[in-house]
């Protein structure tokens, strides 16, 4: 395994700079949680003027809707959930100071310039991985949205939550170079 | 006549959701174990393994293994002997659905329209496939469906003219277009022939395959062969990291189909390809 680089958050644009498509980290510190749903009522908040219910600056979205909690855990099962459906929104919150996202899958050209422009970093973490990646939150709290259940946003608390760096605020790609390593055809 | 309640209906039904979300199969655990010896991807190698341990975790702490817990697909194979007792089939059906997300503690993932998008509350209506069989029995799958995987399905009405070779192009497109969002290494359930909707639930009944068996026809299993080595030279990979394991199987399975067409679906499932299955025995009245 390659080495694995720790990132505490808030995240910061020089930390931003250093990643490098690729890249193992493990990140520590408050993330914050945001669905389709979410994203969509954070656009229209903005879009009447009002503030984001957190302060979006340098902070990272973790795309996911967790399981409900069993008795004693923090939060259930808690994997990414596919990364495109937030394409037409991420942008936007790009412009607005967002340095990171976490989820999985492929992203669109307009998030990947918006990244290039202002400086972010897209994480990929293991997509079904669910139970694995719970064990990494340590607190979680709904901090909007209720309403939404499981894509309500909360603020979480993480240790060591595994990652990778999937597209950095270059725009090298991970899922570009590592298909086309591989690729037979 | 034989009978069954429905009571034992949504008991079975409950007891699959929960497991088909918390226990890996042990089917795709020996994929997974196999995929380690072939892949030549460090990273590939790195994500099987925390697969495995994600398997683990669930099946030992008794959560689900994903947080998208699905849309419960139920395949219903109602013997023609059988009586059902005491309620509608169909409620007994979504009765253990309901209660099966609810005591699981499986997140609700449907919405009451399309259109709407209110969330239901308790996972219900479930996807239900009826067929009548000869016998006294019913057999039932559960197949629990992510919609990272199911947004990645499609259907094209091929022209015969495009033959078999048009067909595996379009199967391997769809798999090289969805990338990693389907969370490789994938299942393909491939249905070709029938008419639009025998051709999509083709694909998705092929999924419900015990992983790796291959078609029973020898011609389509050598096309299952070779479709499984050309999605694998994509590059993908696990997770779409790049490597070699970008699916464990292909499942096709086809049907007589009309003079002017010829329909492809494809159906890409999860690495979890989640699915548990009971066989229920009809009492003497």
């Amino acid at each position: 395994m390659a080495d694995v680089i720790r990132i505490e958050t808030p995240f910061t644009h020089e930390m931003v700079r250093t990643l490098k498509a690729g890249d193992n980290v493990l990140i520590s510190g408050v993330i914050y949680t945001g669905r389709d749903a979410a994203h969509k009522k954070m656009i229209e908040a903005l879009a009447r003027g009002e503030e984001l219910p957190f302060d979006i600056r340098e902070q990272i979205i973790y795309f996911v809707g967790p399981t409900p909690p069993k008795p004693g855990q923090v939060i259930g099962s808690a994997g990414p959930t596919t990364s495109g459906r937030m394409d037409a929104y991420s942008p936007t919150l790009i412009g607005k100071g967002l340095t990171g996202m976490i989820g999985k899958g492929l992203r669109s050209a307009e998030v990947i310039s918006a990244m290039k422009e202002h400086g972010a970093v897209y994480f990929g973490a293991i997509g079904g991985a669910g139970a694995l990646m719970a064990k990494r939150i340590v607190s979680a709290e709904v901090i909007a949205y209720p309403e939404l259940g499981p894509e309500a946003v909360r603020r979480l608390e993480v240790k060591d939550f595994p990652a990778m760096v999937i597209i950095d605020s270059q725009g090298n790609n991970l899922y570009e170079t590592g298909k086309a390593q591989y690729r037979q055809s | 006549m034989k009978q069954i309640h429905v009571s034992e209906i949504s008991d079975a039904v409950e007891k699959l959701c929960i497991e088909a979300n918390y226990d890996l199969g042990a089917d795709i655990m020996t994929g997974f174990k196999k995929a380690l010896q072939t892949e030549s991807s460090p990273l590939g190698r790195e994500v099987l393994e925390r697969l495995i341990e994600n398997a683990a975790i669930a099946h030992e702490e008794r959560v689900p293994m994903c947080q998208d817990t699905g849309m419960a697909v139920v395949f219903a194979e109602v013997g023609q002997d059988v009586h059902v007792v005491g309620g509608s089939l169909t409620e007994a059906l979504n009765e253990g659905v309901r209660r099966g997300y609810e005591k699981g503690f499986l997140r609700k993932s449907v919405v009451n329209d399309p259109f709407e998008r209110v969330n239901t509350g308790d996972n219900t209506p479930a996807i239900i496939h009826y067929d009548i069989v000869p016998g006294d029995k019913i057999h039932i799958t559960v197949a629990p469906k992510g919609f990272g995987s199911e947004n990645m399905g499609a259907l094209k009405m091929c022209k015969p003219s495009e033959g078999l070779e048009g067909a595996m192009n379009f199967v391997v497109e769809t798999v090289d277009k969805a990338g990693g969002n389907p969370c490789p290494p994938i299942v393909v359930g491939v249905g070709v022939g029938g008419t639009m909707e025998k051709a999509t639930f083709l694909a998705k009944k092929a999924l419900t395959r015990t992983l790796g068996q291959p078609n029973p026809e020898e011609r389509l299993a050598k096309i299952e062969q070779e479709l499984l080595e050309r999605i694998n030279k994509l590059g993908i990979g696990p997770q779409g990291f790049g490597g070699n394991t970008t699916a464990l199987a292909v499942h096709l399975e086809v049907y007589p189909t009309h003079i002017a067409g010829m329909p492809v679906a494809v159906n890409i499932n999860c690495h979890a390809t989640r699915h548990q299955e009971v066989t229920l025995e009809g009492r003497n009245e």
